[in-house]
């Protein structure tokens, strides 16, 4: 459904993207994650003819993005990155407007937004300006959905949404992939990653794998070790000077810690840190997440 | 076309809902001209004037009742000789003092004439100028007509001066024309302008141009509303104008609209221009104040005259959109002639728009960068 092919793109001085192919499956929900700055938003803005690339061609559908740019804003719903609805308009009129732009009604694809339309209903009359995060990303969701899109291109949705919205914003998606749309979406949260079908992991401007989230977690096969103590920022130090130490990170209430090869055991650990006086001392196995396997990743790039 | 009744709606709804922009379209107007029109008004009327009379006869005293009754001046303070007569201007009461000579009636009638003097505070020099020159105007006036008639005065030339156009030099004639075109520009241009750059500001232009919409559509739907509020407030201006201040439409109604329809749409060209190259509202205001208003209010002709200018300045000011639009509307309004007298500067606009509206399609980017 979307092929991209060795696509580069820079700005005057900046290599935002480079050589990036992937291809998105129909009916696929895919993930582009990464970090600010790692060109989900360059690639993004690129599919949605907003950009064009320096290198490489993608086909959205079989369009060619640039040749049949005018074809792909007609079949592809984007939602940018930052909230670009007219705050001075309410969300009905917001969605009114949408529909027109795209010669459609609200009634005549009402179907496809019903159930997250639903939820913002009760405040139609409000000004869009005066919603809530996760409300003004259900409007904007339904406004890109309104002309029943066959590609949904989603620029960190949940970005600033609460966790509870970015729950439910991930349950719309799933039920609108049921619906047969095939979605592009972005997001810095590696745990978002799991309820994708398949991840592209960006960073500065490379795809560093792209697999299923459970084949990447499962191609993780380094021994992993959650430590913690009563001073973190001590532990960090001692055990990234300590010469068994491979990486170590923090994660959560956690540093997440691998050993120089997998032989390095637990007690290693607590043993070095008790003669560091590290007190309340925590160190057990714990299996990897799909921020481990960035994290490894990205240390094979710098290496 | 339903698409872009749909877009006309939205600009529409941002215009009434912003009440800063309802002030400037709707407010902004009326407030400008009646200033204009009103205070800042450079027409003599009421000022006071001090008479030292040394001979109190029935000439000075007529004289000093034909001054009063003019409408220009008010009587403020009867001198004395030996009053100190700067003193009175320090106080900054009077304006001008008027001084008779003694036995002024008499040497008149003896000799033909007679002393008298005009003491004008020049610390405004025009005021100072056109006070002493309506004083003596009256005062010649009246001792030719009453005093001299009988009298035969050698190869006396008598020069009248007649002000066509403008018989009572209103100054209120040059202030509606010069309104009109800068309230005309503030609105078209500016207000396109910044509604343009705002959807760039705020990232909605993102949406718009990944949306079916054609450029075109994006920019009529921006243009349309304030192409129509521009010409309602070209109809307001003229009619505060006609009303109020009775500035005369000697020419066509119709030509003097359909000149002021090419303005507008020169002006709301120029507005796209500038919001192809401003990347944001700010921007956008900063080239239409300094790029628009300064030069339309300085370089014009509406404020100071062309013709005293220096010759760089006067070279630049046959780039002012407005300077041409005011002497077309001046001719329409206060000489009424038609098209055979104006066709250079209504082609002149029309060059000018054609130029702005090219411009604008070369710098319209249908994508992000």
């Amino acid at each position: 459904m979307i092929s991209i092919q060795h696509i580069s793109k820079s700005y005057k001085e900046v290599q935002a993207i480079t050589d990036i192919s992937l291809e998105v499956q129909k009916g696929e929900l895919f993930g582009l994650i990464g970090p600010d700055g790692a060109g989900k938003t360059t690639l993004m803005r690129i599919l949605m003819t907003l950009l064009i690339q320096d290198e490489g061609t993608a086909t959205m559908n079989g369009f060619d993005i640039i040749k049949d740019y005018k074809k792909i804003r007609n079949m592809v719903g984007y939602m940018p990155g930052r909230f670009s609805l007219y705050q001075d308009l309410t969300v009905e009129e917001n969605l009114n407007f949408f529909a027109t732009v795209f010669k459609t009604t609200v009634s005549e694809n009402y179907d496809l937004i019903r159930d997250i339309y639903i939820q913002i209903e009760p405040f139609k009359k409000r000004l869009a300006g005066k919603l809530s995060g996760g409300m003004k990303q259900k409007l904007a969701l339904s406004c890109a959905l309104i002309h029943k899109p066959e590609i949904l291109i989603l620029d960190e949705p949940t970005t600033g949404v609460d966790a509870v919205s970015r729950k439910e914003f991930w349950e719309m998606l799933k039920n609108l992939q049921q619906k047969g749309i095939t979605i592009l979406v972005s997001t810095p949260y590696m745990d978002e990653a799991m309820l994708c079908n398949r991840v592209a992991l960006m960073q500065k401007g490379k795809v560093l794998d792209i697999d299923t989230p459970r084949n990447l977690v499962d191609g993780y096969t380094r021994k992993l070790y959650a430590i913690r103590s009563n001073d973190m920022h001590r532990l960090i130090l001692d055990l990234r000077s300590y010469e068994k130490t491979d990486s170590a990170y923090a994660f959560g209430q956690y540093l997440h810690v691998t050993g120089k090869d997998d032989e390095v055991e637990a007690t290693e650990f607590e043993n070095y840190l008790m003669r560091k006086n590290h007190e309340d001392l925590e160190v057990h196995d714990i299996a990897p997440t799909i921020e481990d396997v960035f994290m490894e990743l990205l240390q094979d790039t710098i290496v | 076309m339903k698409q872009f009744i749909g877009f006309l709606k939205k600009e529409f709804l941002h215009i009434f809902r912003d009440p800063r922009t309802m002030m400037i379209i709707f407010l902004l107007p009326i407030v400008q001209l009646l200033l204009f029109g009103k205070v800042i008004n450079t027409d003599i009327q009421n000022s006071r004037i001090a008479i030292l009379d040394q001979s109190h006869d029935n000439t000075t005293r007529e004289i000093t009742s034909k001054l009063v009754s003019s409408g220009y001046f008010v009587l403020g303070d009867e001198l004395m000789p030996g009053d100190d007569v700067e003193d009175v201007f320090r106080k900054g009461k009077v304006k001008m003092v008027v001084t008779f000579g003694p036995e002024f009636e008499k040497s008149l009638e003896r000799d033909g004439k007679a002393d008298v003097q005009l003491l004008a505070d020049a610390s405004d020099p025009n005021t100072a100028r056109i006070l002493t020159n309506y004083a003596s105007g009256i005062i010649n006036d009246y001792v030719k007509k009453e005093k001299l008639q009988n009298l035969q005065l050698p190869n006396q030339i008598n020069t009248e001066v007649r002000m066509l156009y403008n018989e009572g030099l209103k100054s209120v004639y040059m202030f509606v024309p010069g309104i009109m075109a800068m309230i005309l520009m503030l609105i078209s241009a500016m207000m396109t302008s910044i509604s343009i750059s705002k959807e760039k500001e705020l990232g909605t232009m993102e949406v718009l141009l990944a949306s079916p919409l054609k450029p075109i559509q994006i920019v009529l739907g921006k243009v349309t509303p304030y192409l129509l509020l521009s010409f309602i407030n070209a109809l307001t201006i003229i009619l505060i104008g006609v009303f109020i201040f009775g500035v005369p439409i000697k020419g066509s109604f119709v030509f003097l609209m359909a000149e002021s329809f090419l303005f507008i749409m020169m002006a709301l060209s120029l507005g796209i221009l500038i919001s192809t190259v401003a990347p944001n509202q700010m921007v956008a205001m900063f080239i239409s104040v300094l790029a628009l208003m300064l030069p339309t209010i300085l370089l014009s002709g509406f404020m100071f005259p062309i013709e005293n200018m220096p010759l760089p300045l006067r070279i630049l000011s046959h780039a002012m959109p407005p300077r041409w639009f005011i002497v077309i509307i001046k001719n329409i309004m206060l000489k009424g002639t038609g098209i055979l007298f104006v066709w250079k500067e209504t082609l002149i606009l029309m060059f000018m728009t054609f130029v702005f509206i090219a411009l604008s399609i070369k710098n319209f980017k249908i994508r992000l960068e």
